[in-house]
């Protein structure tokens, strides 16, 4: 049996496939025309039943099979990504009428591809371009499940649209309001968040920078900025509408205070991170104060001070959309959100959501792309 | 205590700096109103008399800070505990949520961490969607979670502490992560010598060395956990709670009310990271940890 290998995830979904086989309807139209065979019910998976759960048992038996990994994970992406598609597909027009043998199938396609994912996640690939591609591709099928089982569930078992919307809604809702949510995203990230931002950030470094200078600030601003950062200083927010009004000065106003502690306690910690010897030896070349800060001892605390920038980018947008929360113009992401929730456009607010998501994650990833080109010389950044 | 008596007169002098710095805007953004006030009554007070004016409006712009004191005091020592102006009141409802979803939070970073450790599979394919869910700005998504539990019939208290969860399950789901891994190679050499099984390394090995960056990372998640309480308050229409007592205090122009709110928050906020820093030490001490 030396060409016999099953993991027990491959076992497993061939377990499942033979239940859904043996349970029969997929769906309740279908467990109807089965009651009566002489009646003609239009029913979901008329002619890919035997399709889908044969692709589930075929893409199993096959990995259970000793090859090598690369055709396994591909044949197994392939089965799991097809009979998923067609199950999602198929269930078009009878939302809400699956029966176990439908999640029986779902649960079994999400099985092969999680074997996909760890055979993926046990190659070693030699070059580095295939490494990287790696990277992205295990978390993205991981992301990508995330959606196709929250489809399937939602479509399959009809949970009310006003809960849940299924992502393809969601989708759809983005397409469709394109020019509301660009309006809101300029209102929020443009005005709001990126001025807040900037100036938060820069006034927390100025100050860190003359706390640096004068040792008595340091020592006592540097307790109050620890304390101060566990507080919950998104309550300001009610005070700057009131002070700045509803229009975006109030809320750059709060994410200027939310950014600027980080800002000040992780650039004094960075300020002390240059080594001794590096400091002796700019005491050795005469090195003055400016020098020394600009030459040695700010790029030593870059990594720290690109920290507070990555922590800064989430906190700003969430300081922006709580803010609108206690009062806006008629335009804005937090706004859009307390709106449509109470109108119960529930799609809306989830299209809302990705679009905060998505520009969360670009604000974190240009933070963190300019982190790699700027502190280059750093252990975690040379991979050594 | 050396460093703590270096450090208490810059930051009493910083915090009485503050306190001027407060009077001082307190009367300049209260003066307009109160001039216009002056103006309507036909009034023109001498300077002195102006500023203790600005000072003790009822809703002023900038309440000075024994107006912020004053009110605090009332409502958290004159009240019963039971009425629900009391601050002490609205903390504890906040509190309770606080510290559910900081259960649940821990509870689930650690099995994350866990998980992450042991299956590789998780590793490569879970960590990077963490990070990616701390970019949402999940507190703008609170509002929805509360009105859709709502509809489904669970209110109270679970909907609150589940946003505390989502924000402090992720400090310390990274915290332990490093924490487990930290054993150095060395270490997990000798219990591979001492033919260790895994569950063994765990606990005797992994386990014992991640309980620092445990209560570091704690320490951060029952601040963000608070954060998520009092955001958690602002779209439930504001019964009780920190959260609803900024907001009622946002829609009456209760200004003193709003900053003796805030001022509550940060002493909760305070206590909390306080209580978990000493856990720390005790635990630390208990395992046989010296001060480094």
């Amino acid at each position: 049996m030396t060409w016999l290998k099953p993991s027990w995830q491959s076992v497993l979904a061939i377990l499942f496939c033979l239940i859904a086989f043996a349970l029969g309807a997929m769906s309740k139209p279908e467990a109807a025309a089965m009651a009566e065979p002489t009646a003609t019910i239009v029913y979901p998976y008329m002619g890919t039943k035997g399709l889908i759960l044969g692709l589930l048992l075929v893409a199993a038996l096959v990995s259970a099979v000793r090859l090598a990994p690369i055709v396994e994970a591909v044949i197994l992406f392939i089965g799991a990504h097809a009979a998923a598609w067609l199950l999602i597909k198929g269930i078009g027009g009878f939302e809400g009428t699956a029966l176990a043998p439908y999640f029986l199938a779902l649960a079994a396609a999400w099985l092969l591809a999680w074997r996909c994912v760890a055979l993926l996640s046990s190659l070693r690939p030699a070059t580095s371009g295939a490494k990287t591609g790696l990277r992205l591709i295990i978390p993205a099928i991981f992301g990508a499940w995330i959606l196709i089982i929250w489809e399937a569930v939602t479509r399959g078992a009809g949970i009310p649209f006003i809960l849940l919307p299924p992502p393809s809604a969601i989708g759809a809702r983005i397409a469709n309001s394109l020019p509301i949510l660009g309006s809101d995203v300029r209102q929020t990230i443009f005005k709001a968040v990126l001025i807040g931002y900037i100036v938060g950030n820069l006034a927390g470094f100025v100050v860190a920078i003359l706390a640096d200078r004068v040792p008595f600030l340091r020592r006592g601003l540097l307790p109050i900025g620890n304390m101060v950062s566990a507080l919950p200083i998104i309550g300001v927010a009610p005070i700057m509408v009131m002070w700045f009004g509803f229009d975006w000065p109030s809320k750059a106003a709060v994410v200027i205070i939310m950014t600027f502690f980080p800002m000040l306690v992780n650039t004094v910690a960075g300020l002390a991170a240059s080594g001794h010897m590096e400091r002796d030896l700019m005491r050795t070349y005469a090195s003055a104060y400016w020098p020394t800060l600009l030459k040695l001892r700010l790029p030593a605390a870059m990594p720290f001070i690109f920290n507070a920038l990555k922590i800064n980018s989430t906190l700003a947008l969430i300081g922006a959309i709580v803010a609108e929360f206690f009062g806006t113009p008629v335009v804005g992401m937090g706004f859009r959100i307390s709106t449509e929730v109470g109108r119960m456009n529930i799609d809306m607010v989830w299209a809302e959501i990705a679009v905060a998501a998505l520009a969360g994650s670009v604000f974190y990833g240009v933070v963190a792309l300019i982190e790699r080109a700027v502190t280059f010389w750093h252990p975690s950044v040379r991979g050594g | 205590m050396d460093s703590f008596r270096s450090k208490i007169i810059p930051v009493t002098s910083i915090l009485a700096g503050v306190v001027v710095i407060w009077y001082v805007f307190a009367v300049i953004l209260n003066a307009p109103f109160q001039r216009d006030l002056d103006s309507r009554a036909n009034q023109s007070p001498g300077t002195v008399e102006f500023i203790g004016k600005t000072l003790s409006q009822p809703k002023p712009t900038l309440p000075a800070p024994h107006q912020v004191a004053v009110n605090f005091f009332e409502n958290t020592f004159l009240r019963s505990i039971t009425s629900n102006r009391s601050l002490v009141y609205n903390a504890w409802v906040t509190l309770s949520s606080t510290l559910l979803g900081f259960a649940f939070g821990t509870a689930l970073g650690i099995v994350i961490a866990v998980g992450i450790v042991h299956v590789t599979t998780l590793d490569r394919s879970l960590m990077p969607w963490i990070i990616a869910s701390q970019t949402i700005p999940i507190l703008a998504v609170a509002p929805m979670i509360i009105v859709v539990l709502a509809a489904v019939g669970i209110t109270g208290l679970i909907p609150k502490a589940l946003i505390s969860t989502y924000l402090s399950f992720f400090p310390v789901a990274v915290g332990m992560v490093k924490g487990l891994r930290s054993p150095e190679i060395m270490h997990l050499d000798l219990m591979h010598t001492y033919n260790a099984s895994r569950s063994q390394t765990f606990w005797k090995l992994r386990v014992p060395a991640s309980v620092p960056f445990l209560f570091t990372s704690m320490k951060v998640a029952v601040a963000a956990s608070l954060v998520g309480a009092i955001v958690g308050e602002l779209p439930t229409g504001a019964v009780a709670g920190i959260g609803a007592k900024l907001l009622s205090g946002a829609y009456y122009s209760q200004t003193i009310d709003i900053w003796s709110a805030l001022v509550a928050g940060s002493i909760v906020a305070a206590l909390l990271v306080m209580v978990v820093g000493i856990a720390g030490r005790l635990v630390d001490r208990a395992m046989g940890g010296r001060p480094a």
